[in-house]
């Protein structure tokens, strides 16, 4: 059996769970037996399944008949590894095998909005819940054990599954026999908030961390084989009866709206139907490959939309000049960094700049939707699976309980991605035509459409005193917001089908300030957003692209950290552990440093000549709780401005570590993608529109390019709640190269990507 | 429309396809095999890539009717659980793939690489999987994977 079931047992709709669960609520009463003497733990469990509420403990954790565990997961993983991290984290409450516990996630009729893939909050705040729900179910169980063995709760234990007298093995019940089959009949204490920040406790209190033997341990993942052996269908892979294959059309120039459609210039291709509302227009067609050919021949006329968007040259200017449509502060101001600037001796001062980037998945996203006498089924790729079924119920006027999605492995993520998108075009494809319709987005359409990774300027400055010290720090951001349009597929106004249609519009303003410990008297760390480019369905609206917002913060923040150690003709490594003061902040500087034999020296080197030089560099974050310090050994083409990020040396103290193994391979992912973003990736346009629409003009980073070493340091508090680990490590990345590249040039480049062309011009 | 036979994991099927469609829709859609996967259409990433006659080819951009009595291998006939290739075994052994969408363009081409280079160096196999795509950034493990075939098949 594979772990990997994202789609469960259950056949049954959302909306027959919900009937089950009410008519559950009449008869609560009488569910308990009275015949027997059990009654007391039987009140506990029951046939039927409750209401799939987060107050329920039974929506969490259930046992089955054979003993096996099934764990109802309300966020999801992504290929970082949380199928098996929370696997852990239940069995090692429940004291199950690991290999009895089967995580089941990604769907809305299982499982509750625990907020989805989210701010690597998998196991931060959907593994605690988990945790607490596992927990319950074990005292719940053994409480039911007490009742049946006429023993007090006190007096039992539990191993393997199955409940016992500490003093006597054979005084025994398992959990097959308390309740396997049916359903736990428990309230839980549900702070009545969704997503996220949903947390529904019971009365049981988790395991002390040293009691642990399951969490900690590097289990491998199970649905890699599956993969291997071509046994697992990607969502791309769905297949429903009668399903039609969709391609949506995008006009040349973003803002344009079709004004004539000729549908008969598709009328010899079979089964060819043109889908047309507003701004929204899409073909279908029985077999997919007339499906393309429909959306390549469509005879359109397009309105005379003026080109919205400025030279891509002038993108900088243009965010330096845009009016400021929100400002904050991060965390409060301290002492008074305007009057500090002005007795300053001397004012270091940098701007740093960043572009837009896309998620450009491995596949385009597809997403299949079928509606049938009044319930609407989605299966999808998206990250977010309960908000598309939101934004579907939404998008099609009905009721969120008729709406079904179904989370089916998709390209990868990495954010608000294009996949939410897919999922309501093919909603309003499969209402349109009356038939399941599978939406296939085209590469152009993948990297040119999809939400991008905001472009953004940073200014920072620090002010200097007479003996070099450091009196005041001010580190301003200015770019697109991370949630112009949100973060989840929730809302018609987030998504293309919405705005194309002509939803209301509400572009929300986020961004954020460096996260990390350095204590200056005087320091102001502030954000400010500017309006998209084009308000309405642009192919550069900005979201979420992961570590929102933080690899372009801290690139500028991290980078203007070196570059005031090397005015001031300090090593790097020193300066940041003279001001940074969270001890676990320093730990993990320490821990980096040493591991990569560190030599204490200012930057840059000059003992290099020649055409090829080395440098390294030292970068570091906090995020949400987690610290992660970065340093990278690079090597340089002067001639061709070439860089291989050679080596990196990676300390991560993620707090309580759930499965080492798995963090290994997430951080890995991390620096790899983290190397890309900084060397390769910028989104380019015209003033029509994107220009980025494939591989060629959207490079990552090759196979050939690929670091020689990652050395990962695994710092592990066990008596820390776990943070997160899926973003934490790529956001250093890029000031950690910056800073190497300026070690070993002595050219301090302030705008990523670090392109050969870009460094040549630089070094030059 | 034209009929043709098509040679595939051991297996000769017929289809009814228009002759220029590319060989991966005629392989997932006519026969329902769910690898490769569609990535770009374009050749650019690998996401599609299947054996013919034992050399790496882009589905994506192939057409069905060039392959005319050539045998072709997708990732399900490369091996099984079972009777794995050296390259299957060892992925899941280095546990390489995080979202898995490219796995055949790694696979197919390593595959085909090692069966013809037997002691590659590190040089070698890089240059050999040059020009795939993997978004989620496993290129370590993809490296480590594809080495520690290499080794047991050397």
């Amino acid at each position: 059996m594979t772990k990997m079931d994202n789609t469960a047992q259950f056949s049954v709709s959302r909306r027959a769970l919900l009937k089950a669960g009410g008519a559950l609520v009449v008869s609560i009463g009488a569910a308990v037996p009275l015949d027997t003497a059990l009654a007391a733990g039987e009140a506990l469990a029951q046939g039927a399944k409750p209401p799939l509420m987060p107050d329920q403990l039974a929506s969490f954790i259930a046992v089955n008949a054979d003993g096996t565990v099934s764990a109802f997961f309300g966020k999801m993983d992504m290929g970082q590894g949380l199928f098996v991290a929370i696997g852990q984290m239940v069995a090692e409450e429940l004291d199950v095998p690991f290999k009895a516990v089967k995580v089941i996630m990604g769907d809305t009729a299982t499982s509750v909005n625990q907020g989805g893939a989210s701010g690597s909050t998998g196991i931060q705040r959907g593994g605690m819940q988990m945790r607490m729900a596992a927990a319950e179910a074990r005292r719940v169980l053994v409480e039911m054990a007490a009742a049946k063995l006429g023993l007090v709760a006190d007096a039992l234990t539990v191993s393997d599954g199955v409940v016992h007298a500490k003093d006597d093995a054979s005084k025994r019940a398992s959990y097959a026999e308390l309740i396997g089959g049916r359903y736990f009949n428990v309230q839980l204490d549900w702070n009545k908030e969704w997503g996220n920040t949903l947390y529904a406790p019971g009365k049981a209190k988790p395991k002390d961390a040293k009691d642990h033997k399951i969490v900690g341990q590097p289990i491998a993942r199970e649905d890699i084989a599956p993969k291997v052996y071509a046994q697992e269908d990607f969502c791309t892979d769905v297949r429903r009866p009668g399903m039609v294959h969709g391609r949506m059309i995008r006009p040349a120039v973003a803002g344009s709206v079709p004004v004539k459609v000729d549908e008969s210039s598709i009328k010899d291709i079979p089964g060819a139907r043109v889908v047309w509302e507003k701004g929204f227009l899409g073909v279908v067609a029985d077999k997919e490959w007339d499906a393309i050919r429909a959306a390549d021949k469509l005879k359109v006329e397009w309105s005379d939309a003026k080109p919205p968007f400025p030279n891509q040259t002038a993108l900088y200017d243009h965010i330096r000049n845009a009016p400021v449509r929100k400002r904050e502060i991060g965390g409060k101001e301290v002492g008074n960094v305007d009057e500090a600037f002005k007795t300053a001796a001397r004012v270091i001062e940098a701007d740093y700049e960043w572009p837009f980037q896309s998620h450009a998945c491995m596949g385009p996203a597809c997403a299949v939707v079928e509606i049938n006498e009044g319930n609407v089924t989605c299966w999808t790729g998206s990250q977010k699976p309960h908000f598309v079924r939101d934004g579907i119920a939404l998008t099609l006027g009905v009721p969120a309980e008729t709406v079904r999605a179904i989370w089916v492995v998709g390209p990868g993520s990495y954010g608000r991605s294009d996949a939410d998108d897919a999922a309501m075009d093919a909603a309003v494809l499969a209402k349109a035509v009356g038939k399941p319709v599978r939406v296939q987005y085209t590469r152009d359409q993948a990297t040119g459409w999809d939400p991008k990774g905001p472009a953004s300027t940073h200014r920072a400055r620090a002010a200097i005193d007479a003996a070099g010290n450091v009196i005041a720090y001010e580190f301003t951001s200015k770019g697109f917001s991370r949630i112009d349009v949100n973060t989840n597929g929730g809302a018609p106004k987030d998504t293309l089908a919405g705005q194309v249609r002509g939803v209301e519009l509400k572009s929300g303003d986020g961004f954020g300030v460096p996260a990390e410990s350095y204590e200056f008297h005087n320091k102001r760390l502030a954000w400010e957003t500017i309006a998209p480019l084009l308000d309405r369905a642009s192919p550069l609206r900005s979201a979420h692209l992961r570590d929102p917002v933080g690899p372009q913060i801290h690139f500028a923040s991290e980078s203007f950290i070196a570059e005031v150690a090397a005015a001031l003709a300090l090593d790097p490594v020193e300066f940041r552990l003279r001001h940074v003061k969270d001890p676990r902040d320093v730990a993990v500087i320490k821990a980096a440093a040493e591991k990569a034999a560190w030599q204490a020296r200012p930057s840059p080197r000059k003992d290099q000549t020649g055409a090829k030089v080395s440098g390294r560099g030292i970068a570091y974050a906090q995020r949400n709780g987690t610290r992660c310090a970065v340093i990278a050994e690079v090597d340089i083409d002067r001639a061709s401005g070439k860089i291989w990020a050679r080596k990196f040396t990676v300390a991560h103290d993620c707090g309580q570590i759930i499965n080492p193994g798995g963090l290994k391979y997430a951080i890995e992912g991390n620096v790899v993608q983290g190397v890309s973003r900084t060397l390769w990736e910028e989104v380019k346009f015209d003033a029509k529109n994107v220009t980025s629409i494939d591989w060629m003009s959207y490079p990552i980073l090759d196979i050939t390019e690929t670091p020689e070493a990652i050395d990962v340091v695994l710092i592990d508090h066990p008596e820390i709640a776990p943070s997160g680990a899926g973003e934490p490590s790529i956001r250093p990345v890029a000031a950690a190269i910056a800073n190497a590249i300026f070690d070993a040039t002595g050219v301090r480049i302030r705008r990523v990507p670090f392109s050969p062309d870009r460094v040549k011009q630089a070094l030059s | 429309m034209a009929r043709m036979n098509l040679d595939v994991n051991g297996k000769v099927e017929t289809i009814d396809a228009d002759p220029d469609m590319p060989l991966l829709y005629a392989l997932r859609n006519e026969l329902a095999l769910n690898n490769p996967h569609f990535g770009c259409g374009l050749a650019q990433c690998g996401a599609c890539t299947v054996h013919v006659d034992g050399q790496p080819v882009r589905s994506c951009v192939t057409p069905v009717s060039a392959v005319g009595n050539s045998k072709i291998v997708t990732l399900a006939g490369l091996g099984t659980p079972e009777k794995p290739h050296p390259i299957q075994k060892a992925y899941v052994e280095e546990q390489v793939p995080q979202c898995g969408y490219c796995i055949n363009g790694w696979i197919m081409t390593a595959a085909a690489f090692l069966n013809q280079n037997k002691k590659p160096t590190d040089a070698q196999i890089k240059e050999a999987l040059a020009g795939l795509k993997c978004r989620c950034g496993t290129h370590m493990s993809i490296l480590r994977a594809v080495k520690r075939a290499a080794a047991t098949m050397g």
